[in-house]
């Protein structure tokens, strides 16, 4: 059974083509990036695969289930989470708290078990905390368990984001550029940080402009520009890629060579 | 016992009064996306003002102009002492909202004390200049033509301005997207108090007019009448000046029509069903326009 | 000592108390709940039984509005509805039907709770200002139907000759110190139910939901099932205090002891207190019950003074009095603490091999 698929979607807002007739897959275990230059619609895929946006057409299908018209929580249930390119943690929550909102939708006991403190709460409540904190400690933030969000550095913080959708037990991450605003051995980091996720079993598909971490993990690319997929291959494919550089330097080599003659 | 056409002819003229407040809660609540609640406060410090006044024998439209001026800056001194620093901060909209709601308790307390002017009610000059005219058993009283004028005019004026005026675009400018317009060069924290300054210029021209119909205030006179304009607003699409004017004929009619019919009870909460009622249909209300937010 | 006013000379006064509150929270709860327990006995004259009482009871209907503003982030500036809702329905149940105190005060709470679902469903997808003003109608709308329906409210007259409560015989009342007895016991109970519902997945739910509701939506959290469970719980509460009041107040209540003016004195104990906090909505209770006492020689200005307090604290201290957040670590339970010691004794082991 193919892991994600995707065929043929078209995101429409009034008369604007914000994503068209864009094809990829993703394999069980793959770290796949989408890439391409501001605002040619890769947000806006994500958007469309969590349920944010009701897609204009198209199917997606995520280990043989219809990903159309399904809320983002039915989304969230079947196993793919997300980080956003904007950072939305819960600011005035500890770090701990945060990912253990993660853990809501795998929780199994309900509001009166939380009221009444029963066994089935004190078990499971137990379990979600010390997996919380488990999932802090392979990300190396254990010591800001207790901090509160809003008193983390930037870096830092994205990390919070990316433990928080560890912790919902999700099979397909989508990172929205995790290593944005990250220095150069920040971003070292979280290239062997994801690298592990993927020994761990976790399957990306990952938003970045930081082409060294592109590059690096990559083990297919595809790229996106004004809505349209242009290119999809090998990271040493995408690299020579002339469409690909082109969208990027927005047709520069063509004037150089205009000018030359 | 009045009859439908009377009943109508009270609703429209109490439906222009009302249009008339809820333009500058409208207004106010385009720019800044909160709701002032000290609006009815004003509308009743305006109130006061004239009387204040012509007690002092200044004439009666001399004590309207004084008021006018005195309401509007009263409303731009809330905004820059109580309003503006809150914005600076990033304050949560609940903050500004109590700031407002007790910014009302202050001047609606104030205007009631004891040697101020207590908190019974007090006579004021009536507006009826002149005789009542009657088309068949339906009285129309002048000070209810002359709501409905001058409230036409000012609402002209006021549509006048936001749509003609350089002032006017960046008023609707700053509506957009304050970010924007500050970086296109806007004064944005001096349009958003000329707007509090026009919020509460209105309010007093609304408060001389109703005033004069009903021919006394009491220092609560601006809170239900407040509630009321807002939610005409509300209903019309807030921050829409023509929607204003719709939201205020629709809940001054409906509310004559209720205590009529239904019983004198039913009379004030009459605005709050018809909001809630649009609330729930339309939430942008009969004119508002809906916008598309980005994740 | 000198470690205290070392604090205070780097951070703060303010600072150092809040941190102060905070290691000792507990030991504070304690000393008020030893207090709190002994009053009866301390022959305190009526007057001041009266204001506890009074303290009591808004400590209540500000942990009830704290649920939905507080902790979910829902502006309610209608609660006087609920309060009045749960009063009448006590009322009525117990002067038409014979029904004794508890069992109506229970009912007060459920119809109560009820209408919250009302209320909180068509709601849903409104957001702060509009919803502030739907509640706000919600509120009026409350007091319109109590004055009009008199068939079964009595209209403006009212509801009189409400019974004091009775238990095998004793009755409450507020010379026997009865009323406070019963008052203590409610918000020790809500208190505790609050602690507990905010220190588990439901409670995370709603305040994730008062940070950021789409981010709370792509974490699986239902939020229209959430938004909607704080307004009911909301409701409950302050519904169940609506009918001690019922009792408390000379036998009667009437709908002008349910107006705007209420709603927002709710708000501002919640407010001037501690928003999010349980301490300061006891806190805010007893700021502005003793305002009027305590500013009575002001007379009139007394209320121009209140109207200050409020633009002031929003200006200069927006969490509310005790609304800071707490230093404390996260407190792990027993359980997990167990689960942690011995994953930990595991990887002690086989580093040892």
């Amino acid at each position: 059974m193919d892991f994600l698929k995707v065929k043929n979607i078209t995101m429409q807002f009034g008369g604007l083509f914000a994503v068209q007739d864009v094809d990829f897959y993703v394999n069980r275990g793959e770290i796949v990036s989408l890439i391409g230059p501001n605002g040619a619609g890769k947000t806006t895929i994500f958007n469309m695969l969590t349920g944010v946006y009701q897609i204009t057409s198209g199917t997606m299908e995520f280990e043989g289930q219809k990903l159309e018209g399904k809320t983002p929580q039915e989304i969230v249930e079947l196993g793919i989470s997300r980080t956003f390119q904007n950072l939305r943690l819960f600011q005035k929550m500890r770090v701990i708290e945060n990912v253990l909102v993660g853990t809501h939708i795998r929780t199994k006991y309900n509001f009166f078990d939380g009221l009444f403190r029963t066994k089935a709460f004190r078990e499971e409540e137990a379990k979600n905390t010390y997996k919380a904190i488990e999932i802090l400690k392979s990300i190396g933030l254990e010591n800001y368990m207790n901090s509160y969000v809003e008193s983390l550095p930037y870096g830092e913080q994205r990390k919070v984001e990316i433990a928080r959708a560890i912790a919902t037990d999700a099979k397909l991450l989508l990172l929205d550029e995790p290593a944005a605003g990250m220095n150069p051995s920040e971003s070292e980091d979280l290239l062997r940080f994801i690298k592990s996720l993927k020994d761990k079993g976790f399957t990306i598909l990952m938003i970045e402009h930081d082409m060294n971490v592109v590059m690096n993990i990559s083990d297919r690319i595809y790229v996106l520009d004004h809505g349209k997929m242009i290119a999809h291959g090998l990271p040493d494919e995408i690299a020579n890629d002339k469409r690909v550089i082109e969208a990027y330097l927005g047709g520069e080599r063509k004037h150089a060579k205009n000018r030359k003659s | 016992m009045q009859t439908l056409l009377g009943t109508l002819v009270n609703g429209i003229a109490l439906g222009m009064a009302y249009a008339l407040i809820a333009v500058g809660y409208s207004m106010v609540f385009g720019i800044i996306r909160l709701i002032n609640f000290a609006h009815g406060a004003m509308y009743a410090f305006g109130a006061y003002m004239v009387y204040f006044f012509v007690s002092l024998k200044v004439g009666l439209l001399p004590s309207i102009i004084i008021s006018i001026l005195l309401s509007g800056i009263l409303a731009l001194l809330i905004d820059k002492v109580a309003l503006e620093p809150l914005r600076k901060k990033k304050s949560l909209p609940i903050a500004t909202l109590i700031t407002t709601v007790g910014m009302s308790f202050i001047i609606q307390n104030f205007l009631s004390i004891e040697y101020i002017f207590t908190s019974e009610k007090k006579g004021f000059p009536s507006l009826n200049l002149f005789d009542s005219i009657t088309i068949g058993n339906v009285t129309i009283q002048s000070s209810q033509l002359l709501m409905f004028a001058v409230a036409l005019v000012l609402l002209g004026v006021l549509s006048l301005i936001v749509y003609k005026t350089k002032i006017g675009l960046a008023m609707r400018a700053t509506e957009q997207n304050m970010k924007a317009a500050n970086l296109m060069g806007i004064n944005v924290n001096f349009v958003i108090s000329f707007t509090f300054f026009i919020g509460g210029a209105t309010a007093a021209i609304a408060a001389a007019l109703i005033s004069g119909y009903y021919q006394v205030i009491s220092p609560t006179m601006g809170s239900l009448i407040g509630l009321k304009a807002f939610s005409a607003a509300v209903v019309g699409g807030i921050g829409i000046l023509y929607g204003s004017v719709v939201g205020g004929l629709v809940v001054g009619v409906a509310e004559c029509l209720a205590a009529q019919y239904l019983g004198s009870n039913v009379r004030d909460p009459m605005a709050f069903v018809i909001l809630i009622i649009i609330l729930i249909i339309k939430p942008t209300g009969l004119f508002g326009k809906k916008g598309i937010s980005k994740v | 000592m000198s470690r205290i006013s070392e604090t205070i000379k780097t951070k703060g006064l303010l600072f150092t108390v809040e941190r102060f509150f905070d290691r000792y929270k507990w030991v504070i709860a304690i000393v008020f709940g030893i207090l709190a327990v002994s009053v009866p006995f301390l022959g305190l004259s009526r007057s001041m039984m009266r204001l506890l009482v009074m303290i009591g009871l808004y400590s209540m209907l500000g942990m009830g509005l704290n649920i939905l503003v507080g902790y979910t982030g829902q502006v309610s500036l209608g609660h006087a509805g609920f309060y009045a809702i749960g009063a009448y329905v006590c009322a009525l149940l117990q002067v038409d039907a014979g029904v004794n105190f508890w069992v109506a005060l229970i009912a007060g709470g459920i119809f109560s709770g009820l209408v919250g679902l009302l209320l909180g469903l068509p709601t849903l997808r409104l957001s702060g200002t509009y919803l502030s003003i739907v509640t706000l109608g919600f509120g009026e709308v409350v007091q319109m139907i109590l004055k009009q329906w008199d068939s079964v409210t009595y209209g403006n007259y009212g509801v009189r000759n409400i019974p004091k409560p009775e238990l095998f015989g004793f009755t409450f009342n507020q010379q026997n110190g009865g009323f406070y007895i019963i008052i203590l016991v409610l918000t020790t109970l809500t208190a505790i139910g609050c602690y507990l519902l905010r220190n588990s997945k439901t409670g995370r739910a709603f305040v994730a939901i008062k940070e950021d509701e789409l981010a709370a939506t792509m974490m699986g959290i239902k939020t229209s099932r959430y938004k909607i469970l704080a307004f009911v719980l909301s409701a409950f509460v302050t519904g169940i205090a609506g009918g001690f009041y019922s009792v408390i107040n000379n036998g009667y209540i009437e709908p002008t002891n349910f107006t705007f003016n209420i709603s927002i004195l709710i708000m501002s104990v919640v407010i001037v207190g501690g928003l999010g906090t349980i301490r300061g909505m006891f806190f805010g209770s007893a700021i502005l019950m003793l305002f009027p006492e305590v500013f009575r020689f002001l007379n009139e200005w007394r209320f121009v003074i209140y109207g200050l307090l409020l633009v002031l604290m929003m200006r200069f201290r927006p969490q509310g009095a005790l609304g800071w957040q707490s230093t404390l670590p996260y407190r792990l339970t027993k359980e997990t603490k167990k689960l942690l010691e011995n994953s930990k004794a595991a990887a002690d082991t086989n580093d040892m091999k």
